[in-house]
């Protein structure tokens, strides 16, 4: 069970049914629940189109692709059957969002998929859950049951001559599946190695039929837009980045917790001011603004808005909503090392420079770690890192590789601290050397 | 191998939900290593000859997902996450904490059978950190009284 938390400067759209006993259907029918769908049953599909991208909604998972538009890509017709299917693979490091979507509002998920599916003249929605969210497809589960014992998905929904089947799907444990080419592998019962593309999932997705793939929360915003109108929605964010996110704070917080904000809201006061600023006795030294595979920001360039437009100005990416707090007692090296033995463990091997350059860089980060650096290996680890950089087949290879050289271009002092010999400062015991 | 009643239910629901047989793959492995605690030889074989494919094929599938195991753990699977957030928050320690207590380390069971311990990735808990996972439950803001209280309660509950 997750803990909500709650700050005066939220905005609750997704959130506002969190902690209000949601996952029964009667409730969430009180709460406005399935009256969206009712309306967008009687919209023309482009006219549903037309409201999301109105919305400026931007896709939730992190690469932050407009939603409305990527709907707009998928053929009107279509020899082979269409697809919706919702990514609930969350497992970017710091991302703990669309966990709390599920547990408290999983009815939202399941009209946002129902939605999109009447928007793009789909029959069939999927929504995908990481194996560790057990708890998740059980709620699921029960959810999409409640509203087929309705009526509310199946045959001819509330009345309206429309057939739509929405069913759940668990994973097992991979955080390669959460990219969208690799999660239709998966659901296909094949291993999660990803495809090449073009041609895109709009165009060519499961089972061949065009799929639309969307992030848990970006779906569970659609309902929202629906009724709000997208016009409202994309005035609650900045210009090109519509409504609110879900941003997960993390780290030596005072309050550290998963938090509703508009886009664009300042960094320095979320951490300060939301989330309470960091424990007493420790002070900031950065910021890693949206889950493990974006690049550090230092204490001076936290004056930032929390968009998809405005962090790339300071040298990072706003991704998956997931604000990692870095305090003055953790060790960047090691850091380093912890993000880039993630990405050698999850990466599949399929594409060499992701699985040689993550190997290597772990290595030469063991290594240097446990005081056996040399001077050469910062620049090294900056080449392997700019050589796996838009080379591999899916992000995976450029999410281990964008980290490592923002820590080594931002903090390189904290990497010659580790040189010729010298142990951690940041550590109690010597470390031993494991290559 | 027979599947139990609950099993072949779930099959047949499962088959009827995609395109390809195939697809019920990934989840139903899982389900069946939840009622064997792993994926045996014969499970395998079964739920191969289930969606046309072969044993290799299905081990193919099986050694790509972290989950998927084919040799029996401990009853009690502990699951501890030390990535960014956790670490952040002291999961090194905590891990630490847990070798020394139940005398394994990362990936073992203890001589009882009782406890598996494992250092994980991210669970998905990282404003609650630190945190891990006991078998499919989620423990989070863990401390060391916490995790002495859990290893504890479990322990006496086996004796009763």
């Amino acid at each position: 069970m997750a803990y909500l938390v709650s700050h005066p400067d939220e905005v609750k759209v997704v959130s506002k049914r969190f902690g209000k006993g949601a996952t029964s259907l009667d409730r969430y029918l009180e709460l406005d629940g399935y009256k969206a769908l009712q309306k967008a049953l009687t919209m023309q599909p482009d006219a549903i189109i037309n409201e999301v991208k109105a919305s400026n909604l931007r896709g939730r998972g992190g690469a932050g692709f407009p939603t409305g538009m990527k709907w707009s890509f998928v053929p009107k017709q279509s020899p082979k059957p269409k697809y919706v299917l919702c990514n609930g693979d969350e497992s970017e490091p710091g991302t703990c969002k669309d966990r709390l979507i599920f547990e408290h509002d999983p009815h939202s998920v399941i009209e946002g998929v129902m939605i999109a599916a009447l928007a793009v003249g789909a029959k069939t929605g999927y929504i995908y859950l990481r194996g560790e969210y057990r708890y998740l497809v059980q709620i699921m589960e029960k959810a999409v049951a409640d509203a087929y014992a309705r009526g509310f998905i199946g045959k001819n929904i509330f009345g309206s001559g429309v057939d739509l089947d929405i069913f759940v799907h668990s994973g097992a444990g991979a955080y390669e599946v959460g990219e969208e080419s690799a999660l239709m592998e998966s659901l296909e019962g094949k291993r999660g190695i990803p495809r090449i593309r073009p041609p895109f999932p709009a165009v060519v997705g499961l089972w061949g039929g065009p799929t639309v793939i969307n992030n848990a929360e970006s779906l569970a915003s659609v309902p929202h837009i629906i009724l709000g109108g997208g016009e409202w929605f994309a005035k609650l964010g900045t210009p090109k980045n519509g409504g609110t996110r879900l941003f997960c704070m993390s780290g030596e917080l005072e309050r550290p917790g998963v938090y509703e904000l508009p886009m664009g809201y300042n960094l320095k006061k979320m951490i300060y001011d939301v989330a309470g600023g960091m424990v007493k006795g420790k002070k900031l030294k950065g910021v890693v603004p949206g889950g493990s595979s974006v690049q550090i920001i230092t204490p001076d360039e936290i004056d930032v808005a929390m968009d998809f437009d405005s962090l790339p100005k300071v040298g990072s990416m706003l991704g998956s909503g997931g604000v990692i707090v870095i305090d003055d007692h953790t060790c960047l090296v090691k850091f380093a090392l912890r993000v880039t033995q993630f990405y050698q463990h999850e990466s599949c091997g399929w594409c060499i420079p992701c699985r040689e350059g993550t190997d290597w860089m772990k290595k030469t980060l063991v290594r240097m770690h446990s005081g056996g650096g040399v001077a050469k290996d910062i620049d090294n680890l900056k080449y392997l890192a700019e050589n796996m950089l838009g080379r591999t087949f899916c992000p995976l290879g450029d999410a281990a590789a964008m980290p490592i050289i923002s820590y080594v271009q931002k903090f390189r002092s904290e990497f010659e601290d580790h040189l010729n010999g010298k142990p951690c400062p940041y550590e109690k015991a010597a470390q031993p050397v494991m290559v | 191998m027979k599947f139990s009643d609950q099993l072949e239910q779930r099959f047949a629901t499962m088959v009827t939900h995609y395109p390809t047989k195939r697809s019920v793959l990934v989840p139903m492995l899982l389900y069946i290593q939840d009622e064997l605690g792993s994926l045996t030889e014969e499970a395998i074989h079964e739920i191969a000859q289930r969606v046309e494919l072969s044993d290799l094929e299905v081990r193919n599938v099986i050694s790509y997902y972290s989950m998927l195991r084919t040799r029996a753990v401990g009853k009690y699977n502990f699951q501890i996450c030390t990535n960014v957030s956790c670490l952040l928050r002291g999961a090194e320690d905590i891990f630490e904490q847990c070798k020394k207590k139940l005398g394994v380390g990362n990936k073992q069971t203890t001589s009882d059978g009782l406890f598996y311990l494992e250092e994980v990735e991210c669970i998905g808990a990282c404003s609650w950190a630190p945190a891990m996972m006991m078998n499919y439950e989620f423990v989070e803001n863990l401390t060391a009284a916490k995790i002495d209280e859990l290893i504890e309660g479990l322990k006496k509950k086996e004796q009763q």
